[in-house]
């Protein structure tokens, strides 16, 4: 476990927050994950009381449902908008052929609208989750590994 | 191809080698904990890793194979170009972050995090190596040809040699730099490739003094197809049987990526989630970009080239871009022309050969860390301590990245010659069929169980195989792989249409089925964790 050895190309980022949390250290995640058919180490139980008091917390579900109420819907969207994409370029070549302006017809738009809303998801996620979400997950995180001391 | 052209790109390729030979050295003098060999030691930056991903995600059949496909048959070609990028979305919203949080290595860590360990390793390793190997012969012999197109040698002896060459070199990078060295190759090549697209780019534009319109105008005639080489329709608008191929395919391309390996195993190269997040910004950014360069480059291509005279170098269009530069750099025999021409095969050679380095790196983990680890563990020895099993991991994993290269040189040197672009399309509906399903359930389904998960992998896996077999690129076809004989009873040549919604259906029918209900408590710890990285490494 050379987390730490910062002596990499990728010496310690302190730009980026999450990096402030302590990696792994002394609890024994690490070692269970590492060694996961040990049911009879000690503590199993005690890990997974704390994860199922975690998950049912208000705090918990709060983030949980402002990360679901974002992407459930984006990607149902953008999955029906590129199928609809495919079928449309498949099944209806004629619309497609359509012209809109000057050499470029329905189905370039398109595929441009395809280019375009995809940039645009990903900055309207990466937004969301900076703001929304990142704040609470750092203080869930800290308060999960708190109590497994 | 006069030998000005073979030279120069022989001696810029030997630049490339010689560079990832040094970045090699350089990372495998470090101490080979199981995360230095594995993730690289974890502390890439965003930035680095977008690179990583754009080098791992773009392969030669993306900037040879792609771009010709645009300048022979147009607007078809700009669909593969939609279905690559958008499949990021997947990735971006769905997996990443996820995946980061609660695995270590592999793709089946995460699944493992709630299942039967042994089970769910076994299966989530076997699928994972099955679509590595898959996508490495596709790469493999299209170095092959590669080499036969760019620098003229059309005799079998130098597609044999090619296919050992690049299968040797990925054994090595893999074997003794570990993923720190292959990410390093990667952010390489992607730099080269972003480079060598823009400035190819910048020259049609100034060529075209900035008129897209023109371009346009000029592509539809230079096709000979006129208006209708800027609609869909060309290659899939014939047959129902054509159209719904097309249709399987761009399912597969949209889906198939979140369910890669050598993909997703990227992301344990970061420290969180959060950079995880934004080296996946920064590879759509750029695969956005690449792929936009690629249409433009493609019209271009059939603008200046022409189609015809593309097709008459190689039949699948594989040369549009080499004899773009060639025209755009002064024609054949000037020195622009020749330079041009070479560095552009010379960073598709990079190409192929830092993706044959991530795919390898990505399969020889899933076989060291998942399926080795696994039977190792039924057979005792339980009490020997953690770092002399991280040892043996990495130990496995560099023999295992030998026995992988072997695999992948007999199948390329069998399939040389064959007709194996299918082979692309095939590796991710694999991975939409075996992987996706039961990735997608553990994370967001309360209910699934280990049974499921056995089922969704081996549920899509079966079929996706099963079907390709039975498919015209087998069997019945003039340029199947057995031409003479005929057993094809499944029409389409890409499974995902079916395959990927029977791996879905089979990780529900087993979660049904399954004889005892989810454990809540590894659910709990299964979504506390993917969601708020508690627990992390």
């Amino acid at each position: 476990m050379n987390e730490h050895d910062g002596t990499g190309p990728g010496a310690l980022r302190m730009d980026d927050p999450w990096y402030a949390v302590p990696v792994a250290g002394e609890w024994q995640q690490e070692a269970d994950v590492q060694a996961p058919v040990s049911h009879e180490e000690p503590g199993r139980e005690d890990r997974t009381a704390v994860y199922l008091e975690v998950q049912h917390s208000a705090a918990f579900q709060e983030a949980r449902g402002r990360y679901r109420r974002f992407v459930f819907p984006a990607a149902a969207a953008f999955l029906a908008w590129y199928l609809l994409y495919v079928v449309l370029a498949t099944t209806a070549p004629g619309l497609m052929a359509r012209p809109v302006a000057g050499e470029l017809n329905v189905a370039m738009v398109a595929g441009l609208a395809q280019f375009a809303s995809t940039f645009l998801l990903t900055w309207a996620y990466a937004r969301h989750a900076r703001l929304r979400r990142d704040r609470a997950a750092l203080d869930l995180r800290w308060d999960t590994q708190e109590r497994m001391r | 191809m006069t030998g000005n052209h073979q030279g120069l790109a022989l001696v810029l390729f030997t630049v490339f080698v010689s560079v990832t030979l040094a970045i090699t050295a350089w990372a495998g003098r470090r101490r080979s904990s199981s995360v230095e060999f594995f993730a690289g030691g974890r502390l890439f930056s965003p930035l680095e890793n977008g690179f990583a991903i754009t080098g791992d995600y773009i392969s030669a059949g993306s900037l040879l194979g792609v771009s010709g496909l645009v300048a022979l048959v147009g607007y078809d070609g700009v669909l593969y170009c939609v279905g690559f990028l958008v499949g990021f979305l997947v990735v971006l919203m769905l997996i990443a972050e996820l995946v980061r949080n609660c695995g270590r290595f592999t793709i089946a860590d995460v699944v493992a995090v709630r299942m039967r360990q042994r089970p769910a390793r076994i299966a989530l390793g076997t699928s994972s190596v099955i679509v590595s190997v898959i996508y490495l012969v596709a790469q493999m012999v299209g170095a092959g040809s590669l080499v036969a197109l760019l620098l003229g040698g059309q005799g079998a002896a130098v597609r044999t040699w090619t296919v050992i060459g690049v299968g040797g070199l990925m054994v090595f990078y893999v074997s003794f730099g570990g993923m720190r060295a292959t990410t390093w190759i990667q952010i390489v090549k992607a730099v080269l490739l972003m480079a060598g697209s823009v400035a190819l780019t910048v020259l049609v534009l100034v060529r075209f003094h900035g008129d897209l319109g023109g371009l346009l105008r000029s592509a539809a005639a230079g096709s000979g197809h006129g208006k209708d080489f800027l609609a869909p329709g060309l290659k899939y608008g014939g047959t129902w049987t054509a159209r719904l191929d097309f249709m399987s395919l761009g399912l597969a391309l949209v889906l198939g990526t979140a369910g890669l390996p050598h993909i997703l195993s990227r992301f344990y190269t970061v420290p969180t989630a959060r950079s995880a997040r934004r080296s996946v910004v920064w590879a759509i950014g750029l695969i956005g970009s690449f792929y936009l360069m690629t249409i433009v480059l493609g019209f271009a291509a059939a603008a200046v080239v022409g189609s015809d005279s593309v097709r008459s170098s190689n039949q699948a269009g594989n040369t549009a871009v080499p004899l773009l530069a060639l025209d755009l750099g002064g024609g054949a025999g000037t020195t622009g022309g020749t330079v041009l021409f070479a560095v552009v095969g010379a960073v598709a050679f990079a190409t192929i050969l830092a993706v044959v380095a991530g795919i390898t790196l990505a399969s020889s983990a899933s076989v060291a860390h998942d399926l080795y680890a696994t039977v190792r563990r039924r057979s005792g020895s339980r009490r020997r301590s953690k770092e002399s099993k991280e040892q043996e991991e990495v130990k496995v994993a560099r023999v295992a990245a030998f026995g992988i290269g072997a695999v992948a040189i007999v199948l390329s040197l069998y399939a040389q010659g064959q007709n194996v672009a299918f082979l692309v399309g095939l590796a991710f509906a694999v991975a939409a069929s075996a992987n996706l399903p039961a990735l997608l359930y553990t994370l967001f389904w309360r209910r699934f169980t280990t049974r499921g998960t056995l089922w969704a992998v081996y549920g899509g896996l079966g079929p996706a195989v099963l079907l390709v077999i039975l498919s015209p690129v087998v069997s019945g076809s003039p340029d199947a792989l057995f031409p003479g004989v005929d057993f094809h009873l499944f029409p389409l040549q890409n499974p995902g249409l079916v395959s990927i919604p029977l791996g879905f259906l089979a990780g529900w029918l087993g979660t049904v089925l399954s004889p005892e209900p989810a454990d809540e408590g590894k659910h709990a710890e299964a979504e506390v964790r993917s969601l708020t990285g508690a627990g992390a490494v």
